[in-house]
């Protein structure tokens, strides 16, 4: 059977929080609500016609994830600003926004994973699921991303 | 968050995504579950009545674009609190009926006109709805009034004087009726 869609309201209630971070750490938390508006409003518009109601998570962090690209192109892909980036950061469990600004010139995919895993905690399986690949090529492109933000950041 | 959410409402309304809206809201019975579409009012869930369950209907029957939008209620709210208080006899809200139709839209639509205070019995409906002889399809058309309250289902009793039934159990049609002044034995006055 195919499952049915809730109410949009129960994906606000599910979501709007997970959402919100993985955009406070794509874009920083001064654009970051405009950002949700343009996430949530796309969902909405998108919304009826979706086929698949098994991962709403994923799809919309996949449409958050569209719009924080959206949203620096518009900026004209100028990087946020660099002070110095210290080094213990790396492992820092709640990065900085230095370090998302890093994360930001990675290329997409591995900038996706990157963002999808420590934004909103995804799981490797929910990773390939919003970003349409296999669970082992989102754990490659988070590796890949992971080692090249090592590197930059020694 | 919940500022970012509001903005949201306001913004899906602008651009036409908001198809149905709902809140809840007290009432001397318990909380009371509103639902409209930019037509009017669409469904009213009573006390006893599953919320969830109600929601994943009107997503299945109307859109699935439901949302928890309190300020597009407002007024519906407004009108249900007066009437409570026994300061409103006839509700100006607009209706969207697009959950009934056929005969039992043709019921409800009989039901709608019975003045406040009064009543009538479910014999009398199907008479109205165009078919007196159909009065146990009258009264199924009154257990599925999607906007109870509104559409004063509770001012249709049997036709030996019995109360009939109701969604919202029959102690709050008992309630309504008094409050109406309706119950003229009533020995709780």
């Amino acid at each position: 059977m195919v499952s049915e869609l809730p109410p949009f309201q129960v994906l606000i209630d599910e979501h709007a929080g997970d959402v919100m971070a993985v955009l406070r750490g794509a874009v920083g938390r001064g654009d970051a609500d405009d950002c949700f508006q343009e996430t949530f409003v796309a969902a909405l518009r998108a919304y009826p016609k979706l086929k698949d109601a098994g991962n709403l998570r994923g799809w919309l962090l996949t449409i958050a994830h569209r719009k924080a690209i959206d949203h620096h192109r518009a900026r004209g892909r100028r990087p946020l600003p660099l002070a110095q980036v210290p080094e213990v950061a790396v492992t820092d469990p709640e990065p900085g926004e230095e370090i998302w600004a890093k994360v930001w010139t990675l290329p997409p995919k591995q900038r996706a994973a990157v963002e999808l895993r420590y934004g909103a905690d995804l799981p490797h399986a929910e990773i390939a699921a919003a970003l349409g690949c296999s669970t082992e090529a989102a754990r490659r492109n988070l590796h890949e991303g992971i080692k090249r933000l090592r590197e930059e950041l020694a | 968050m919940r500022a970012a959410i509001e903005r949201l409402n306001e913004r899906a309304a602008a651009e036409g995504l908001l198809d149905v809206a709902y809140a809840s809201a007290d009432s001397p019975f318990g909380k009371l579950l509103l639902a409209s579409t930019p037509k009017g009012l669409v469904r009213i869930g009573l006390p006893n009545q599953n919320a969830d369950e109600l929601l994943e209907e009107l997503s299945r029957r109307v859109s699935p674009r439901v949302l928890e939008a309190p300020a597009r209620l407002d007024e519906a709210r407004r009108e249900l609190d007066l009437y409570f208080d026994g300061k409103l006899d006839r509700f100006e809200l607009p209706l969207d009926w697009r959950l009934s139709e056929g005969f039992r839209l043709r019921v409800l639509r009989a039901i709608a006109r019975i003045p406040y205070g009064q009543t009538r019995n479910y014999t009398e409906m199907a008479t109205s709805a165009g078919n007196e002889r159909a009065v146990r399809a009258a009264g199924t058309a009154c257990g599925r009034n999607p906007i109870p309250l509104v559409i004063p289902c509770h001012r249709v009793l049997r036709s030996g004087g019995g109360l009939g039934g109701y969604g919202g159990g029959l102690e709050m049609k008992r309630g309504l009726l008094e409050l109406e002044g309706a119950l003229n034995r009533s020995p709780s006055g």
